[in-house]
């Protein structure tokens, strides 16, 4: 069908933006918006690329499709690419996102432009790497190249904090990974392959899946995150520059989702099954401890990054949950937050660039100058409390409804997480928004501007519409996420009935 | 074993003759036409060290013997003695502006380095314990005198006595233990050893202890790494270059070829010495290096932990450990030289700057620089898609495979620590203020930067070759 490798192309096109950028020498004002204009350019027809795998995919087939084959490094390593429908939306989450990154730094950044527009464009290539590639050692390549730029980012173009934010994030997030190179490379002697597909078909004996289980929970855990080892998000998200952030919670944080997905269940299916509880247990007490964590918040960006953490607390039990409606779910709820977390650090973005200042005390009484301004942020703060109509819903009532059937004291407890998120997301709401307008400061605010609305209205146009129709990312993931499913309950059927013959 | 000839002929040390022969040739350039001809002398030799990698490159395929078996050439030998020579040959070239000052006119750097390369040859291609001394000795002697050519330097000065005297006792315990070893054995060839050690026997184990402690220094691993800090520190930035790539690929190369084809039979007696060895080397190079404020000394702790990375992979007594031997070794020389050549370029006012401080703000005044001194260390710390990370990924993958787990754990935890010191630099480069100008940078060293620089950047293209020809070159050891 396909005569051109579609797939690296949409993985290397932001790689050879990112050289043309290079090559636009000069640092005046007008190599400065070339290399934003160039940058947006990159990301859009990397964008329009994607769109055209969404169009040749066959959502009916849960196998990876467009998929690159060629050598690379000897033996059993090889270049290998491919999406399936777990993958191909977060895909097309990466390059939609990504405009709006460039977008949003439009004025924003005055400082490095092209360092800054090299540093995304190149992160993009990685990000969208590490989720269509289907080779262990390739996967890892591009999930740990991943935190060169983004060190430098959140180093570079960063708040007062940035030199502890940037190495916190940078050796927290390698600590992880380093145990999970480990179970890789004993995954590799196992199957005497690092290729993902034919290690789905191998055989792991129990005691490697325990050992390697626990490896690559070490680093998805971290890269989740997962509590209690999510103390580097708050501090990269408030330091990092506000697409930074975005990128930061709407993709980077699905890494860890998308590996449990793709690692854990499939290759781990025993282990995972032992290990269920505990992720619950975790998961709960991230939704509950973080949320309120999240209430005490004085920082803008700080509270949205406790709720990222409690958000994440549900997509990890509906993973583990191993139900169709927990994966399911778990997968939308990726989508729908990375939408909606990312849409809240850009409305944070847009007030921080007008006051310089996130703290929430700083505000108050937006919406009597900044109308559009309180519209917008209302519909993402509705979607972050789950509010049925908005996407937030859907994937917090699927990854319940998913793990109700496991474990019903998980559910429980993880409800009480969308009461709290409705008080502490209301409560920022009616702190910044509502009020009397008082203070001197907010008297000249001006409300959004065109290029603000252009970011911000294509992402209420999504949530909305995911949360009354959510049919395109389900029906795009159903496949997989069932084949997935099946065969976890195949194999952990089998050894019950075997414990039971015994 | 397929040996084709196990006489005396000449034809496999072709490479070795003409560079023997060259160096006096040289020497006699030099002696008769004074140090005037430095300038020459130097550019010859760097000829002279390409023709002999040309020969090397070009000797027939395979396994030859010569010499009654102290000297063998085979695809392991070629691969390291080929690298061994690109490290010199770098090495000299980077020296350029060092032996330009008129105050430092030294014709006799270029001969040493040549002798030091002969012997490292010698070394790489030992087949018995008396070839390994010889070759040994000759590559030691020569890197004594090259650490003190800055003559009028206290700190040179100091450099070279200390790692004379240190060298000499670790040549002493070398000794010692080959004495030992001959003593229980009754033989120096390797094969000879290798076939009466099934069985361990105390004397043997004393003896095998003594050789790898000597060899152990060479390769300056803990606990026989105190004279690299000094060194590395005192040494002008050339030699340092020098002494941290081409004679460790020598004695790396030995160390290899000892354990594997000497001791066989007793692999688990030292393979809890390297398994020691190697850890101690990989946390004392990741938290010692933290403290420091020269640049230098900051690579001297780094070379003592990468050496540490590199015999994890011996450690696993596997052909697939020395595959990743080779592998790290290829990529550690190519980092090293890389990250010696953006020292080397750092200088203001004339001066060379070496504190760590000195590169702040360089990401401004000289982006490419930074860029390419950035990913150097973010590929010393093992960072994908850097090639530090592939040289990483196959001494562990070795580890794993021979159930070193604890060795594996705590090489990769200690790669987390190295990791903050290599980012501290990062740091100062890219989020401080900038601390001035630097000059601008000599096409030499700027080539040599650009060389290895995009050899860092872009291993993981042709990393399927490199890893072919050092799985080729590890088998011919077994």
């Amino acid at each position: 069908m396909t005569t051109w490798p579609i797939l690296s192309v949409t993985t290397f096109l932001p790689l050879v933006g990112a050289l043309i950028v290079y090559l636009s020498r000069g640092d005046d004002e007008a190599a400065r918006r070339n290399s934003r204009w160039i940058a947006l350019w990159t990301t859009l027809i990397t964008f329009a690329v994607s769109v055209i795998l969404v169009m040749r995919f066959d959502p009916n087939s849960a196998d990876f499709q467009f998929v690159e084959k060629a050598s690379w490094l000897a033996t059993g390593i090889t270049y290998h690419m491919g999406v399936d429908g777990i993958s191909l939306p977060l895909v097309i989450l990466t390059t939609a996102v990504m405009p709006f990154c460039i977008i949003a730094s439009w004025k924003a950044i005055t400082n490095r432009v092209r360092e800054y527009m090299m540093a995304f464009l190149i992160l993009e290539t990685l990000m969208i790497g590490t989720f269509s590639a289907l080779d262990l050692v390739l996967f890892y390549l591009f999930f740990e190249g991943g935190l060169i730029p983004m060190f430098l980012i959140i180093g570079v173009w960063g708040g007062p904090r940035r030199v502890y934010a940037s190495f916190k994030f940078f050796l927290y997030t390698l600590l992880g990974s380093v145990l999970m190179l480990l179970a890789i490379m004993a995954l590799y002697w196992n199957g005497g392959t690092t290729d993902i597909p034919a290690l789905m078909h191998t055989a792991v004996p129990r005691s490697l899946q325990t050992w390697a289980w626990l490896a690559f929970f070490a680093s998805f855990a971290v890269k989740m995150p997962m509590w209690p080892v999510h103390t580097w998000l708050p501090d990269a998200h408030v330091e990092a520059p506000t697409a930074g952030s975005v990128v930061l919670a709407a993709i980077l944080l699905k890494m860890g989702g998308y590996g449990f997905l793709r690692f854990s269940l499939p290759m781990f299916p025993l282990a995972s099954h032992d290990f269920a509880p505990l992720v619950f247990t975790m998961s709960a007490i991230a939704i509950i401890y973080t949320s309120l964590v999240a209430l005490m918040q004085e920082d803008m960006k700080k509270l949205i990054a406790y709720s990222s953490v409690a958000h994440m607390g549900f997509v990890t039990m509906g993973i583990f949950a191993g139900t169709m409606q927990g994966v399911a779910g778990g997968v939308f709820q990726m989508i729908s937050h990375g939408i909606v977390s990312g849409a809240l650090f850009l409305c944070v973005g847009v007030v921080y660039d007008r006051l310089h200042t996130r703290e929430i005390a700083a505000y108050g009484g937006l919406v009597n100058r900044m109308p559009l301004y309180a519209l917008t942020f209302m519909v993402f703060t509705m979607a972050n409390v789950g509010l049925p109509g908005t996407s937030g819903f859907i994937g917090e009532f699927m990854t319940l409804l998913g793990t109700f059937k496991v474990s019903i004291p998980t559910a429980f407890f993880a409800t009480f997480g969308v009461i709290l998120s409705a008080a502490y997301a209301l409560w920022l709401y009616r702190k910044i928004v509502f009020g009397a307008l008082v203070k001197p400061s907010l008297m000249s605010m001006k409300d959004m501007t065109l290029r603000e609305c252009v970011i911000l209205f294509p992402m209420i146009a999504l949530t909305i519409l995911f949360g009354v129709y959510p049919k395109p990312v389900l029906d795009m993931s159903a496949a997989s996420v069932q084949q997935l499913v099946n065969n976890y309950n195949t194999a952990v059927t089998a050894v019950k009935a075997a414990a039971l013959l015994h | 074993m397929s040996i084709t000839t196990a006489g005396y002929q000449l034809a496999p040390v072709l490479p070795e003759l003409v560079l023997a022969i060259g160096a006096m040739a040289l020497l006699m350039l030099g002696a008769y036409r004074g140090q005037g001809t430095t300038g020459a002398v130097t550019t010859l030799a760097v000829l002279l060290l390409i023709l002999v990698g040309v020969l090397e490159y070009a000797l027939p395929a395979g396994k030859q013997v010569t010499f009654g078996g102290s000297f063998i050439v085979d695809d392991f030998a070629r691969f390291m003695k080929i690298l061994a020579l690109i490290g010199s040959a770098v090495t000299l070239i980077l020296s350029t502006e060092f032996l330009a000052d008129p105050s430092r006119r030294i014709f006799e750097y270029a001969i040493l380095v040549l002798l030091s390369t002969l012997g490292m040859m010698v070394l790489i291609s030992a087949g018995d314990l008396i070839s390994l001394y010889l070759g040994l000795e000759l590559m030691s002697l020569a890197l004594y005198v090259v650490a003190a050519s800055n003559r009028d330097n206290a700190k040179s000065t100091e450099a070279g006595l200390k790692y004379f005297v240190l060298g000499a006792l670790s040549s002493g315990m070398l000794l010692y233990g080959s004495s030992l070893v001959y003593g229980f054995t009754g033989t120096v060839s390797f094969t000879g050893i290798a076939a009466a050690t099934t069985i361990s026997n105390v004397g043997l184990v004393f003896g095998l202890v003594f050789l790898l402690a000597g060899l152990c220094f060479k390769v300056s691993a803990v606990p026989f790494h105190m004279w690299t800090p000094d060194v590395y520190e005192g040494a002008p930035t050339p030699v340092t270059a020098f002494f941290a790539s081409a004679p460790k690929v020598a004695a790396l190369a030995v160390f290899t070829r000892v354990t594997l084809t000497a001791f066989p039979g007793i692999v688990s007696q030292w393979q809890q010495i390297l398994v020691f060895v190697s850890i101690a080397s990989m946390a004392l190079g990741s938290f010692a290096a933290i403290g420091q404020t020269n640049i230098k000394r900051l690579m001297a702790y780094s070379s003592i932990g990468h050496m540490g990375f590199a015999l994890v992979g011996l450690a696993s007594g596997t052909i697939e450990g020395a595959q990743g031997v080779l592998m790290y070794i290829v990529i550690y020389v190519a980092m090293t030289l890389g990250s010696f050549s953006i020292i080397l370029a750092m200088k203001r006012n004339g001066q060379a700057v070496e504190q760590i401080s000195d590169f702040a703000g360089l990401s401004r005044t000289n982006p490419l620089l930074a860029f390419m001194f950035a990913m150097l260390l973010f590929s010393l710390a093992g960072i994908p898609p850097l090639a530090g990370f592939f040289a990483k990924w196959y001494v562990f993958v070795a580890a794993i495979k021979a159930n070193l787990f604890t060795l594996a754990v705590i090489g990769v935890l200690t790669s987390v620590v190295g990791a903050y010191y290599y980012l501290s630099i990062v740091k100062t480069m890219y989020f401080d203020e900038p601390a001035g100008q630097v000059d601008p940078v000599r096409f030499e060293v700027k080539a040599v930067m650009a060389v290895f620089g995009l050899f860092n950047l872009l291993f993981a293209l042709f990393a399927g070759p490199v890893v072919t020809v050092a799985s080729a070159a590890a088998k011919s050891l077994f």
